[in-house]
């Protein structure tokens, strides 16, 4: 009995549990505690007023409540249209893109070549394309220039002074930087598919958009879910491309003041107590985001497929 | 299950831990051991551009040579000058450097901070003697008779509440209305400084000439902020009053100004200063009548955007419609420097050595900081600038340097500044209106200091 009991008891997992402990060890050290400090920090006004440090004294939930009467709104509004200007082109031409280069029937030429060409943007560090932009689209920079040149227009267009050109600007680069990144999971994604799939529908006639809606889409739903919110999150962290672009003011009238903006603003006077309660304030958002897309995923995996009328609209919404 | 409750039980023990050990550490700036010790290796020093750096290459005796990225300059007794060089704007100068001061106290000996350069914006928050940053000169052994030539206001400036001069600085910074001739000939008929200086002496007639300017197809003036120091140096208090922000009916009136020009096309709507298209307002092609800068802006701002072309000798200065100033650098040695002699040095040759003075007056247009030596050169027949024409400005600004108050600024003066340039640059561009761009500027000014919990005091 004890014998069989023994055998029974021999289990390779804990090389598992070896092999993972690294990763954890770290992360405790680095990621966890700076965390608990970070949650300790905001009970506490401690900031320092040139080079005198005011505090840490305990002040309870007082930074959590003079925080809600700033304009946290406002910014994690800002964020949004940013991220969203940018990620529907970004997700739509990452699908039509991925979409033809896996199309058996498309015979493009030089696919490597173009896969690593719409890469190219993402290996640009956020910061120096943000550089780039402001340089190009300054009242007397290049792109007015040669708009002018041409006579399209007359006066320079003023892009950093409004708001729409700001956040355009915002959008366009997060755009242009992750849309090959998207493209190429896609395509993984896609290839990923059973070809007798495809082949089974081509030969009962399927056109092409069909084929696209009926079969690749609702194939790919995990992986598009995956973009999704590894794109909300980097949306919500976004900071280099407005920070710089708008030299660290959220000009026009703090339109393109992003969270992580407000809270490297109050990082410049070391204020940890404010700042701590602001990045609870994120975590919790990037929390309940996370939840709602997480749980609209399970849901559909879950319901098995006779249930087709609910889950089209469910898609539809996605 | 039971695994599952010893990864939580561990994880919360962890979470404890973390909040109780906190972040200790930390210490106070200042080192409590100059004095006798050895020399170090390795003199560090924070700068926020490399103004500094290129006339202590090009002038300090004891240098031998440079490594080829500039970031090194070796003395001749084999000393390495480090140069840490972070950009003002943004405040991340102060930001960087606080850090390192603050380190200070635990650093090796070759990492601390030796010497750093401050502005007249923010030198008061570094000669403060309770957050004791900058080690007062006497205690490096300067004295007073070393400074006998230095303006007043440079040492008045540097002087914490203690009575205790903290830093020294090389320039005298007051300013002057920098125009161009050959436009000064097309509107106005003549390019003489004197009959020019009628037309700008004060705020109506400078209105007036602008209005010249425009109806000939120029620009009197390049950026929104231009006029700005001319403005906020001429204010009647300190810009912070215990925790309030304090805004003076003066800089009200730079608003009401740069609505005006900025309206009727008087300016030429550049957003700022330092960058590209007020450079590009300097060039040789420009349509900005003119500028106000103190004498550094000759050899920082103008000279290189004018090198080579045919506007390199097309400018000419005035004493414009009321007196200024503009930045100023101080050097001050950081506490707990291990390197005092050097640093001593440095500050000594640079500030003092009048040899060096007039050498960075003669080549690099900058008025520096030798009272009797720019008097001296004031009356000077042989002394010219080219960029001028061959005007002697030194004779127009040493005037104006005698007489430079300094008794209004305050350690928030760069981030009051930054601010409220910027929130009122949406209001100018018609983004947002006047009462916005208060209530933008109320918001950031807290932001960037906490402290000031009193609100923002509009006159």
């Amino acid at each position: 009995m004890q014998k069989e009991k023994k055998i029974k008891g021999i289990s390779y997992a804990k090389w598992g549990y070896i092999f993972i402990l690294p990763f954890f060890l770290s992360y405790f050290i680095f990621s966890l505690i700076p965390l608990a400090d970070t949650i300790r920090n905001s009970f506490f006004e401690y900031y320092t007023s040139g080079l005198k440090v005011v505090g840490p004294n305990w002040v309870g939930l007082s930074n959590y409540a003079s925080l809600l009467s700033t304009d946290l709104p406002k910014y994690a509004w800002n964020t949004f249209v940013m991220w969203i200007l940018g990620f529907v082109p970004q997700l739509a031409i990452a699908l039509l893109l991925a979409a033809w280069f896996t199309d058996m029937r498309l015979k493009i030429r030089c696919k490597q070549f173009f896969k690593v060409v719409i890469y190219l943007p993402n290996l640009i560090m956020a910061s120096a394309f943000s550089m780039l932009f402001f340089a190009l689209f300054s009242n007397a920079g290049p792109i007015n220039n040669i708009l002018m040149n041409l006579g399209i227009i007359g006066d320079a267009i003023r892009f950093t002074e409004s708001t729409i050109g700001m956040r355009g600007l915002v959008a366009l680069m997060n755009f242009l930087m992750w849309f090959g990144n998207s493209t190429i999971m896609l395509m993984a994604a896609i290839m990923g598919i059973n070809p007798s799939v495809f082949e089974a529908a081509e030969l009962d006639g399927c056109t092409h958009a069909q084929m696209f809606f009926k079969i690749t889409l609702p194939q790919i739903r995990p992986l598009l879910t995956y973009t999704f919110i590894t794109s909300l999150v980097g949306g919500l962290q976004m900071f280099d491309v407005p920070q710089i672009l708008s030299n660290g003011q959220g000009t026009p009238d703090r339109t393109t003041m992003t969270l992580i903006m407000f809270l490297n603003n109050h990082l410049k006077s070391k204020n940890y107590g404010m700042a701590g309660a602001l990045s609870m304030y994120l975590f919790a958002i990037s929390g309940i985001l996370c939840f709602i897309v997480f749980k609209i995923n399970t849901e559909k995996e879950a319901k098995p497929p006779k249930d087709e009328p609910k889950k089209e609209t469910k898609g539809a919404r996605a | 299950m039971m695994k599952k409750k010893v990864l939580s039980a561990l994880l919360a023990g962890l979470m404890l831990s973390g909040m109780l050990s906190g972040c200790g550490g930390g210490g106070n700036g200042g080192g409590s051991d100059s004095g006798t010790m050895e020399e170090g290796k390795v003199v560090n020093i924070y700068v926020w551009n490399n103004e500094f750096q290129r006339k202590f290459n090009a002038y300090y005796p004891n240098v031998s040579k440079t490594s080829n990225d500039l970031s090194v300059t070796y003395l001749e007794d084999g000393t390495e000058v480090h140069w840490i060089i972070n950009p003002n704007q943004d405040g991340v100068y102060q930001q960087k450097l606080d850090e390192a001061l603050i380190k200070q106290g635990s650093a090796p000996a070759d990492e601390r901070v030796d010497l750093f350069l401050a502005e007249a914006d923010y030198i008061m928050k570094y000669t403060d003697p309770e957050v004791n940053a900058a080690a007062p000169i006497s205690t490096l052994g300067i004295t007073d008779a070393d400074l006998a030539n230095q303006y007043a206001y440079t040492l008045q400036a540097a002087t914490g509440a203690d009575g205790e001069i903290r830093g020294l600085s090389y320039q005298a910074t007051p300013g002057m209305f920098v125009y161009r001739r050959s436009i000064a000939q097309a509107v106005l008929g003549t390019d003489d400084p004197e009959v020019v200086n009628e037309a700008v002496s004060d705020w109506d007639k400078f209105d007036a000439t602008a209005e010249r300017m425009k109806a000939a197809g120029y620009y009197m003036v390049s950026s929104r902020a231009d006029t700005y120091r001319v403005f906020s140096n001429n204010v009647s208090s300190p810009c912070v009053d215990g925790n309030t922000a304090v805004v003076d009916p003066n800089i009200m009136k730079w608003v009401e100004q740069t609505r005006k020009y900025t309206d009727e096309g008087l300016n030429h709507k550049v957003g700022g200063q330092w960058i590209d298209e007020w450079n590009q307002d300097m060039g040789a092609n420009s349509k900005v009548f003119g500028f106000f800068l103190p004498a550094w802006g000759l050899g920082v701002c103008i000279q290189p955007n004018v090198e080579g072309t045919d506007a390199d000798d097309d400018w000419a200065a005035c004493s414009g419609p009321q007196p200024f100033y503009w930045g100023g650098t101080w050097l001050l040695a950081a506490e707990g420097t291990d390197n005092p002699e050097h640093v001593k040095d440095i500050m000594l040759q640079m500030t003092t050595n009048r040899e060096i003075l007039r050498a960075i007056t003669v080549e690099d247009n900058d008025m520096t900081n030798d009272q009797p030596l720019m008097e001296e050169l004031a009356e000077d027949p042989n002394f010219s600038s080219p960029l001028l024409g061959g005007q002697n400005h030194i004779a127009v600004l040493s005037k104006v340097a005698a007489n430079i108050d300094l008794s209004n600024i305050s350690p928030y003066d760069q981030g009051f500044t930054e601010l409220f340039q910027n929130t009122f640059g949406d209001y100018f561009n018609n983004v947002i209106d006047f009462e916005t761009a208060k209530s933008n500027f109320e918001t950031a000014i807290l932001e960037r200091y906490p402290e000031l919990t009193g609100g923002v005091k509009w006159p």
